[in-house]
This record gives structure tokens, sequence and C-alpha cells, in this order.
């Protein structure tokens, strides 16, 4: 299509086509440059220290894979590689699944939509450390709802999670869920918005319950919104540290130690910058082995069948 | 003597002022003293470095972690401030063996810094036999502290060993109380653990493990000891301990809902705040024959590529290190001067019981800060937190795991 245009086009406009090209050639270089520089400089330069012995400064010797070795030997990184796993997959799911249900909530046209709107997204304009702490102190076993439903009068009442090596990676999950819920909703709200009014009276007149246009015709419709979605809360767990720190500092134990926090403890507090990096680079090998089916699909595949 | 001392100060100073007066007597100090107490205190070196003649330039950072790692990117990249704060250990190690700082040795020879300094001070300050620190004040990382109407209440002496202090934490119990209040932090954990270790394990166990990292030593008699009773301790815990702060336990205590915890001197500093006066309602003791673990908090000077301190950072370095600076600085901070042969009488009861178990030499131990690179000093802190939060956890595995951690971080 871009081509038949280019070839009909008279002479001048051309001319003032490539003159413009050019000049946004030139004002992205500097941005070209930053991101070849910094990103992909900082991030061989991460990948070439984690093969180094490098403490609290960096030096650039060369030890092989031994701080790889003892990244895998090391239990704390087991755990926390199977915590983001859990927290990711439940934080996602929990995401999607609240957010567009509270999404269709609205849809209907309630009253007094503006408020709960407002009410479902403001979490999400509060800061991780702030949602860790409020959480944190509502499910402390002294502090919290296990006190306030025992002195009500259930003293057999056990809500202990947060204190509980087996159970407090799903304490994260509630917090989480509850903090970016409201974005999702905000985000497939407007594609719900977006659906024609004649495919529901259609549906309408042919009888189809409403829960199952949503689930066959919605649905398929808001798809890149989803993706939108998915992709954002995909990146709040691989970046997920703030809410670890302010709710549990790992604890009990390191029951809920997470890859981040991992780094960044070995690299600020533990003059550890080798294993830190040697960490660094495993997350960045995840992200880009999970990220790479999909732009492979969707850019390298995609380019390809064009003609 | 100590007029003699301030004769040979006022010489130094007389003498060192017209050439000083040349190089600008500016000081840009690096710390991370932010709170109310601390800023007042880190106060009374801006004020005496002031009246020297100097210029303090002030530069808090919050949280000892960003503070040291922005220092120590200010001093990679070539513009580093005039002091920067440590704690009193090896945290600086690479800065010196790169020659990132400057050596005061020249000023801690005229001032006599090894005579008045505990020797571990000047282990933990020196390198290569050159003084590249000025410690400031010590700390006790291993006081116990309890409220006294509660051990009255029950009828509870002041605990001498640690089988003592788990028999008064059961009692309390029975009273329906919490026995230790405990910040469930890794470095709440460590603190406790350690205090064991050197209490109840002894200094010379406490030595073998830190200092000449023996693996062997970790599983003998007495390390299994200090794992069983950590363990009976555990048990006097409530279980809102988990994520605690430090001093939302030392506020257990105070109040009343706790009897004792077991935090560094810092935690007196609390009880002041809410009116309490130490021997009255709150004791403190060190328990054990062993050591009083010191910490504490020094300021090292960068000075890329150059061997010597500039004459602004000599006379900083000897500001802070004088006596009455000292005295004034640590009755604010609420630890004890870093030199022992300062006038203590007018600090409190706790500071100077602190200061008395300072003079005998062998008492004076110093903290794993001191000892070993935080890097294995992170390490065991997974090992100890994960003991302490997993009941099921044997104390044959907890060995087994405590060897692994001084094998992998070397």
């Amino acid at each position: 299509m871009a081509v038949s245009t280019l070839a009909t086009a008279s002479q001048p406009a051309r001319q003032h086509r490539r003159r413009r090209g050019l000049a946004a050639t030139i004002a992205l270089i500097p941005l070209a440059v930053v991101v070849v520089v910094v990103y992909l400089g900082c991030m061989l330069w991460t990948v070439r220290l984690s093969f180094s012995s490098s403490k609290l400064l960096p030096v650039l010797d060369w030890v092989g894979v031994q701080q790889y070795d003892r990244l895998f030997a090391n239990e704390r990184f087991t755990v926390s590689a199977i915590n983001i796993g859990i927290f990711g997959v439940l934080f996602i799911g929990g995401c999607l699944v609240l957010g567009f249900l509270l999404a269709v909530f609205i849809d209907q046209r309630i009253r007094a939509e503006g408020v709960f709107r407002t009410l479902f997204l403001f979490p999400h304009a509060m800061s991780f450390v702030v949602t860790g702490l409020a959480w944190q102190w509502f499910l402390n076993p002294t502090l919290g709802l296990q006190k306030l439903v025992r002195d009500a009068g259930f003293p057999s009442f056990t809500f202990d999670w947060l204190v509980n090596q087996e159970m407090v990676i799903y304490t994260l999950v509630i917090a989480g869920v509850w903090q970016a819920a409201g974005l999702v909703m905000a985000i497939l709200l407007a594609g719900l918005r977006g659906v024609d009014e004649d495919l529901w009276k259609a549906a309408r007149i042919d009888g189809i319950p409403p829960w199952r246009v949503y689930l066959s015709i919605v649905l398929p419709l808001i798809g890149p919104m989803i993706v939108t979605a998915t992709v954002l809360l995909a990146v709040q767990v691989v970046k997920l540290y703030d809410l670890v720190v302010a709710m549990t500092r790992g604890g009990p134990g390191i029951a809920s130690e997470v890859p981040a926090k991992f780094v960044m403890d070995h690299f600020f507090e533990r003059n550890n910058i080798g294993l830190a990096t040697a960490a660094a680079t495993m997350m960045l090998v995840t992200v880009v082995a999970a990220l790479a089916p999909w732009i492979y699909a969707r850019y390298i595949r995609a380019a390809g069948r064009q003609p | 003597m100590r007029a003699y001392r301030l004769a040979c100060l006022a010489t130094t100073l007389v003498v060192a002022v017209p050439t000083m007066a040349l190089a600008e007597m500016r000081a840009e100090v690096l710390h991370w003293w932010t709170s109310g107490g601390e800023s007042a205190a880190v106060g009374v070196f801006a004020k005496q470095f002031e009246q020297a003649g100097g210029t303090w330039v002030d530069s808090a950072i919050a949280g000892g972690q960003a503070a040291r790692t922005a220092g120590i990117n200010r001093i990679v990249g070539g513009n580093p401030p005039t002091a920067m704060q440590f704690n009193t250990g090896k945290q600086f190690d690479e800065l010196v063996a790169n020659g990132l700082l400057a050596s005061l040795e020249e000023a801690a020879t005229a001032q006599n810094w090894r005579e008045v300094l505990p020797p571990a001070l000047v282990t933990a300050t020196t390198r290569d036999d050159k003084f590249y620190a000025v410690p400031v004040n010590i700390h006790g990382i291993n006081w116990l502290w309890y409220n006294k109407k509660l051990f009255d209440e029950a009828g509870i002496q002041e605990p001498a060993t640690w089988p003592e202090v788990v028999a008064a934490g059961q009692k309390l119990a029975e009273a329906g109380l919490v026995g230790l209040a405990q910040g469930g932090q890794p470095w709440q954990e460590r603190t406790l653990f350690n205090a064991v270790l050197v209490g109840h394990g002894g200094t010379e166990l406490f030595y073998r493990i830190y200092r000449e990292g023996d693996q062997e030593a970790v599983e003998s008699d007495g390390f299994r000891a200090t794992a069983d009773l950590f363990r009976e301790l555990q048990r006097l815990t409530d279980e809102g301990s988990p994520g605690r702060n430090w001093n939302d336990a030392t506020a257990m205590v105070l109040t009343g809902k706790a009897g004792m915890q077991v935090m560094g001197d810092w935690a007196k500093g609390e009880f002041a705040a809410a009116g309490q006066k130490p021997g009255e309602d709150f004791g403190c003791t060190i328990i054990g024959e062993g050591g009083y673990l010191m910490g504490g908090d020094m300021f090292v000077f960068p000075a890329a590529g150059q061997e010597e301190a500039t004459p602004a950072q000599v006379a900083l370095a000897e500001v802070m290190f004088a006596p009455e600076t000292q005295v004034a600085f640590n009755q604010i901070k609420g630890s004890v001067p870093s030199r022992l042969d300062v006038d203590v009488s007018g600090m409190d009861a706790c500071a100077q019981k602190g200061a008395a178990a300072l003079k005998d030499p062998a008492r004076q131990v110093p903290t794993t800060e001191m000892l070993i690179s935080p890097d294995l000093s992170g390490a065991l802190d997974d090992v100890i937190t994960q003991f302490w939060n997993n009941p099921s956890m044997t104390t044959d595995e907890f060995v087994q795991r405590f060897v692994g951690a001084m094998q992998a971080a070397g």
C-alpha cells in the first residue's frame, strides 16, 4: 500500500517527504545512540561482569562460570526463582480476571460510575511501598485482621499467612492484585466501550445470554487490550522488589525472596557485584526466552510473509 | 595527662594553622545520620570543625546502604566527598587496595591513636599498618534490655547467663507475656545469634569461626549448644515477630508487652524518648562472661591517586578524634567514645557500664562486620534466618548450611 502511494505522488511532494525523512532520521540519532550505548551497552557490561570475580568494585578478570556455580548452589536464588514463577502466574491471572469482571460491572451503565471507577483505580495511584506497608499492618497477626476478629469474640480465628513460610508468597499476590487490578479495569473498560452497540443489539435479537456474548464475542474483540494489560503486568512481575521489601523483606526466613531483591542485596549490601550480575543475567535470559517466541511470531514471521 | 594532650593539640593547631589557612578548609562530609538524634549528633562535628576554622558542607543521604553506594560511585567517578562514613570494619577494604583513600598516618601518630584506641579498632581502621579511617564511636551490639517492673512482678533476677535468659523468658510467658521481643529481620536475628555465640559459646569459639574461618569450630559442641539455645529463644517470641522493626520490638519492652530484647545500645534512645530511666524503669546487661561486641562508625578520606590526606581532611580527622568532640557526640548518639582515655562520668548508667566493660581488653570483641566480608556476612544471614524461621530445621542441618555458606563465600 505504501509503495503504491509513493509511485503516484507528484515530484515536489516526494522531495518534501524525503527531506522530512532525513530530518526525522537526524532527530532520532541521539535516541538511537542512547539505546545502543546505554541499554545495550549496560546489558553487555552486566553479562561481562558476571564472568568476573568483582566484589565491591568492578574488575575485568575472567573466572568462567564460577559465579553461576555459586548462584545455582544458592538455595535463596532457587527459592527466589520459584517465588517469581508463582507470583507471576497468579498475579497476572488474578489481575486479568478481576480487572475484566470490574470492567464488565462498570460497563453495565451503573449509577455513580465515576465514583466506582475512581475507587477501583485508586490503589494504582499508590506506590507498591505504601501498598505493602498497609497490607503488612492489615495482615500482621498481632496488629491486623486476626487480632480484630479474635477481639470480636472468635479466639480461635487464625489468619497468619504473612508469617507463614508456606503461604507468605500468596499474601504478596493478594496485595499485588489489589493494587494492579484497577489498571487492568481501566484498560479493558476502554476496550468494552469500543465494542459496537450493533453487536449487542444483534446478539439480543438472537437471544444470546450476555455472559456468552462477553465470552465469545467481546473477549476476542478486546484481545489487543488484554495483550497490552498483560505486558504491563509482566513488567511489574519482573521488577518486583518494593512490594516485597515493604511487606516482608523477603521473610520469614527466605520464604518470600525474589530475584530482583537478590540482585539488589548482593549489589549494594553484600559487595558482591559478580554474583549480583550473574543473577541479573539469569533474569535477562529468562525474559528474553519468554519474549523470543512472541517477537518471532509478531515481527520476524510477519515480516517474512510480506511480499 | 589530659591537659598535656590538649596542649599538644593546641600546639599542633598553632603550628598547622598558617599552612592550613592557605589551603581552603572546606569539607564535604557524606553520612547517613538523618534521624533527629543522629543529625543532632553529627551537628557536634560540624560545630567543632567550624570552630577550628573550617567550612562544613553537610551531605546526608538516608540509609547506610544508599549513602555508601552514592559515596563509592562518586569516588570511582572521580568526584569524591572530603570525608565519608562507613561502619567500622571491612566495608572499605577494596577502596584502600585500589589506592582511592588517603592515609591519616601522620595525624594518627601525632595524636597517639594507637595507644588510646582498643586494639580491635586499630586493626579495623588500619591497612598495612597505616590508618585509613577515624573511628568516632563504639556501639555495643549485644545488650539485653529488660523491663524492670515486669521482672519485679514475676520475681525474676537480672539474668547472667543465656540459659537464665531462657528461664526468665519462660516465666514471663507463663504470666501471659511475650518473653522475648524480637524484630524479625535477618540483621536482628544475626545480632541475637552472635550475642548467644559470644556469651554462651565463648569468645574463643567466636574468634575461631569469624576471625580464622575455622569450619571445624562450627561442628563443635559449643556451636551446637549455641544453636540449641537460639532455638529455645525463638520459642519465646510472638507470632507477630517476622518483619518487625527493631524499634517496634523495643516499644513492646517499654510498654510492658514483652519482658526482654537483645539489641544494640541505640535502643536506649527509644527508652529515653519515652521518658524512662536506666536502672529504674529498664535494665541493661551483657549476658555471659564473654565479650562486649563492638560495632561503630568511622570516616574515611577519599583522595584519588594521592597518598596523604589534605590539610582539610587532617583537620577534620583531628577534630573528630578530639576527646571533647567524642564525649559530646556520643552523649547524643547513645554510643561510647572510641578512645578509652576520656572521662565518661557524665554519661548515663548503661554507657558507663559499657565503658567499664571496655576497660578489660579481654572483653573488647569486634563485631562480625570487622572480621568477615559483607559477602560472607550476608551469606551467613541467609542461613541464620532460615534456621530461626523454620522450626523443623535441625541443628545438624544448620551446622551443615553454615559451613556451606563459609565455603561458598570464601
